[in-house]
C-alpha cells in the first residue's frame, strides 16, 4: 500500500498519533464561533451597536489558528500529519464509547482554512450587506452558529460526532434562509431545505447505524480498519446510504429542488453556506469515506452517475433562469456535480474533488459576492433582464466578476483549467462506457458553464441599460468590494497554486490515495473542452451581446420552458412525494375522526342510551323498590340453597 | 313436644302474609304493622329452633328481635308524622320524590 505503481492510483496510507504543540489548542477553532454565537444571540438588542464585530472577529480568528495549525502540520513529516485531540467523552456507555475528538490531518485542515478564510471575508461583506437591516446582530449570531457546526463537521474524528456538525449546519442554514420570517416565500424555502436535508440525514444516520451494528465503532480509524474484513454487501451499503446523505446536503439529484429556492435567503447566507461550505460537505463526506468507498465498485459508480446527470441539470437548469441568484444556484448545483463525478472515480479523482471543491469555494463566493454587491445597488433587483450596462458603475464589481468568471469557465492558466480539466480526462480515463458516458457529460457540462456565464455577464454588466425607474446604482462601498476581490484574486490563482508542482495531490495523498501519473497539461480531452469554450463564448455573444435583451423573458423553446421550471424538479417532488403525503395524511385525520373516534362515540353513546333505559326502573314508588328488594333477597336465598345442596 | 314442623309452617305462613301486606297496602300505617308481622314470625321460628336444639339462644334472639322493632316503629312513626304533617296524606305512594 504505501508505493504504487507508476501511473495506477494507489490508496491511502495514513496512521493517526496524538496531537502535540500548538495543534493541541486546536479546540479554538470551535470555541471562537461557539463564543461569538452565544454573545451575539444570548446578548440581545444591547449588543446591536458591536455585535457584527463580534461576528466578524471570531472568523478571523479561527483562521488565525488554522494558518498556525496548518504551518505547524507542513513542518512535521508526511506520514504524521495525522492528528488527534480527544475533547471530552460523550457517550460513555459500556458497549459503545464516542467521544468528541478533533482530527487534524491534510484533508480537514485544507477544509478548515476554505472555511475560515473564505467565510471571513464573507462575514466582512456581510457587515456592509445588511448594514440597513435592524436584526444583524442576530445575523452574525447564527452565521458564527454556522461555522461553528460546519467546523465540527470536518473536524470531527468519529461519524457521530461529523453526525452533530452535520445537523447543526442544516439548522443553520434553515435559521438563515428563512432569516427575513416575515416573508412566506423565505419561510417556506427554509421548510423546503430543511426537508430536503432531513431525507439525506436519514441515509447517514442508517449508514451510522449500520457502522455500529457492524463493527461496533463509530470511529474513523475504526471503522476503516474493519471495512476490509466486512462483506461486500455491508460495504455496497454503507456508500450507497452516505451518497444518500451526501445528496442531501449537496442538493444532487435527486434531492437537489431545495437549493434554488434557498436563495431567498440574504446574498451572504448564498454565498456562504450554499456556494463554499455547507453544500460541499457530502463531497467531504464521500472523500473522508474513501477507505469505505475504495472497496465498493458500485456504490462509487453510483457517486459519479448522480455527479454527472446533476452537473447536466444545473448547468440546464442556469442557462435559462433570469434571476442571478438562482443562475448562480443552478451553477453550484452543477460544480458540485463535477465534485461527485470525480470522488465516484475512486482514488483516481478524491484529489481532483479536493482541488475543484477549493477553487469552487473561491470562485463561487466571488460570483456570489459581486450578485451581491449588484443586487444591493439595484435595490434588490435580481432579475437580469432588468440589469445591462453595470459593468460602467460598478467597475471594481465587474472586475472581480470578470476574475471569477474566468475562473469558473477554465481559460487557462486560471482556476478551472487546472482544476476541472483533470476531471473530465480521469472520467474518459476510467475506460469502458460509463467511462466515455460519464466524460461525455463532464464536457458538456463545461460547454454549458461557459455559456450560461457568458449569458450572466453580459446580461448583467455590459449591453444597453434596461432599469427599472429610480434605479442609480453607484459601485458598492469598500467594505463589500473588499472581500470581492480577494475573493477573485485567489479564484484567478487557486488552481494554479494547488496543482502545480502537484502540491496538493502530494499534500492529500497520504489520506486519498494518489491519482495516475499525470499526462500532461494538453489531453486530447482538455484541447475537447477549449474548443467548447470557445465556441460556447461565441455563441452566448450572439444570443445576448449583439441582439437586444428583451425585459420581459420570451416563450422560448420546451427545453427552455422546462430548465425555467427547474427541469420539473418540484412538480415531480409534488406529484410523487407530496400529493400522496397529503393523501395519506387527509384518510388518516378521515380514518381517525370517523372511525377511531366513532368507535369511542358509540361505546359512550351505547352506555348513554342502556343507562336512560334502565334507570326508568327508579320510579320512586316505594312498594316497587320493597319488592325489587324481596326478589334480590330470594335469589340470594336460593342461590345459597344450590351452593350447599 | 309438638314437632317443630308445625311451628315453622305456621312461621311461613305470617312472614308471607306480612310480607305480602308489605307489598300491597297503600297506607304506611299498615305497612308498618305487616313489617311487625314478619318480625314476630321471625320470632315465632327462632323460638322453635331454640326448643329443637333444648337451649335458650332462640329465646335470647327474639329478645334482641323485640327491642330493634319496637327502636325501629319510633324511627319510623316519627318519620311519617313529619310526613304527615308536611304532606296531609299518609299514602306511600304520594312519598315518590326518590326517582329519576
Amino acid at each position: 500500500m504505501t508505493g504504487s505503481v507508476a501511473g495506477a492510483p494507489s490508496a491511502a496510507v495514513m496512521t493517526t498519533v496524538s496531537a502535540i504543540g500548538v495543534q493541541r489548542a486546536a479546540w479554538l477553532l470551535l470555541a471562537f464561533p461557539v463564543a461569538g454565537a452565544l454573545i451575539l444571540l444570548l446578548g440581545g438588542k444591547r449588543s446591536n451597536s458591536w455585535g457584527h464585530l463580534v461576528g466578524v472577529a471570531m472568523p478571523v480568528a479561527a483562521f488565525v489558528y488554522g494558518v498556525i495549525a496548518f504551518f505547524a502540520m507542513l513542518s512535521y513529516p508526511a506520514s504524521q500529519r495525522s492528528r488527534d485531540l480527544q475533547l471530552y467523552s460523550w457517550v460513555p456507555v459500556a458497549g459503545f464509547k464516542v467521544n468528541i475528538g478533533l482530527l487534524l490531518d491534510p484533508l480537514s485542515i485544507c477544509f478548515v482554512l476554505l472555511i475560515t478564510g473564505v467565510g471571513s471575508l464573507i462575514h466582512i461583506f456581510a457587515v456592509g450587506y445588511m448594514a440597513n437591516d435592524p436584526e444583524r446582530r442576530r445575523f452574525f449570531g447564527y452565521m458564527n452558529l454556522f461555522v461553528a457546526a460546519m467546523l465540527l463537521l470536518v473536524l470531527a474524528d468519529n461519524y457521530l460526532a461529523l453526525y452533530a456538525g452535520w445537523e447543526g449546519v442544516g439548522l443553520a442554514s434553515y435559521l438563515l434562509i428563512g432569516f427575513w420570517q416575515y416573508k412566506p416565500a423565505a419561510a417556506t424555502a427554509a421548510k423546503k431545505a430543511f426537508i430536503a436535508n432531513r431525507v439525506g440525514d436519514a441515509g447517514l444516520s442508517l449508514a451510522i447505524m449500520l457502522m455500529f451494528a457492524q463493527f461496533g465503532t463509530v470511529n474513523f480509524t475504526g471503522v476503516f480498519g474493519a471495512v476490509p474484513g466486512a462483506s461486500h454487501g455491508v460495504v455496497t451499503a454503507l456508500g450507497l446510504l452516505l451518497l444518500l446523505g451526501a445528496c442531501g446536503k449537496s442538493a444532487q439529484l435527486p434531492l437537489q429542488s431545495w437549493l434554488l429556492d434557498a436563495m431567498e435567503g440574504p446574498t451572504p447566507v448564498s454565498a456562504l453556506i450554499h456556494a463554499a461550505t455547507m453544500v460541499t460537505a457530502g463531497v467531504y463526506l464521500i472523500v473522508r469515506s474513501n477507505p469505505i468507498f475504495n472497496l465498493t465498485p458500485d456504490a462509487r459508480l453510483a457517486v459519479a452517475i448522480v455527479g454527472a446527470v446533476t452537473l447536466l441539470f444545473g448547468a440546464i437548469i442556469a442557462c435559462a433562469k433570469d434571476d442571478i441568484k438562482k443562475s448562480l444556484a443552478g451553477s453550484t448545483m452543477s460544480q458540485i456535480g463535477y465534485m461527485f463525478l470525480a470522488a465516484g472515480l475512486g482514488p483516481a479523482g478524491y484529489v481532483f474533488a479536493i482541488a475543484q471543491l477549493l477553487a469552487h469555494g473561491f470562485f463561487k463566493a466571488g460570483l456570489f459576492l459581486t450578485a451581491g454587491s449588484v443586487k444591493h445597488e439595484m435595490k434588490d433587483e435580481v432579475d437580469m433582464r432588468r440589469f445591462g450596462g453595470i459593468g460602467a458603475v460598478m467597475p471594481l464589481t465587474f472586475g472581480a466578476f470578470i476574475c471569477c468568471y474566468l475562473a469558473i469557465i477554465g481559460v487557462p492558466p486560471f482556476s478551472a483549467f487546472f482544476t476541472k480539466d483533470p476531471i473530465i480526462d480521469q472520467a474518459f480515463g476510467k475506460g469502458g462506457t460509463s467511462g466515455a458516458l460519464l466524460g461525455t457529460a463532464a464536457l458538456i457540462g463545461a460547454g454549458l458553464t461557459t455559456f450560461y456565464m457568458t449569458r450572466m455577464l453580459l446580461m448583467t454588466f455590459t449591453g444597453d441599460r434596461r432599469w427599472d425607474e429610480g434605479q442609480h446604482p453607484h459601485e458598492a462601498p469598500p467594505v463589500m468590494t473588499g472581500p470581492a476581490i480577494l475573493l477573485a484574486i485567489g479564484a484567478l490563482g487557486a488552481g494554479a497554486f494547488l496543482m502545480l508542482d502537484s502540491r496538493l495531490i502530494d499534500f492529500l495523498a497520504p489520506v486519498t490515495g494518489r491519482p495516475p501519473s499525470s499526462p500532461g497539461l494538453y489531453t486530447p480531452a482538455g484541447i475537447g473542452a477549449l474548443a467548447l469554450l470557445v465556441a460556447a463564448v461565441i455563441l452566448a455573444w450572439f444570443m445576448y451581446g449583439r441582439r437586444e435583451v428583451p425585459v420581459t423573458a420570451p416563450p422560448g423553446s420546451p427545453v427552455t420552458v422546462a430548465a425555467r421550471k427547474e427541469l420539473y424538479g418540484n412538480a415531480f417532488n409534488e406529484s410523487l412525494l407530496m400529493r400522496p403525503g397529503q393523501w395519506l395524511t387527509r384518510l388518516s385525520v378521515y380514518f381517525d375522526n370517523r372511525g377511531i373516534d366513532g368507535l369511542v362515540n358509540t361505546l359512550a353513546a351505547t352506555m348513554g342510551g342502556t343507562s336512560g333505559r334502565v334507570r326508568r326502573v327508579e320510579n320512586g314508588f316505594v312498594r316497587s323498590y320493597a319488592l325489587l328488594m324481596f326478589l334480590g333477597a330470594a335469589l340470594l336465598v336460593g342461590a345459597l340453597l344450590l351452593v350447599r345442596v | 313436644m309438638v314437632s317443630p314442623v308445625h311451628f315453622i309452617a305456621l312461621s311461613v305462613i305470617l312472614f308471607v302474609i306480612g310480607g305480602v301486606g308489605v307489598l300491597i297496602r297503600r297506607n304506611a300505617i299498615i305497612i308498618f304493622m305487616c313489617v311487625e308481622l314478619m318480625l314476630n314470625a321471625v320470632n315465632l321460628a327462632f323460638v322453635a329452633f331454640g326448643r329443637m336444639h333444648g337451649n335458650l339462644d332462640g329465646q335470647v334472639i327474639a329478645f334482641f328481635v323485640m327491642v330493634v322493632a319496637a327502636a325501629e316503629v319510633v324511627v319510623g312513626l316519627a318519620i311519617l308524622t313529619a310526613i304527615f304533617r308536611s304532606r296531609r296524606s299518609a299514602s306511600v305512594d304520594d312519598a315518590n320524590l326518590l326517582k329519576y
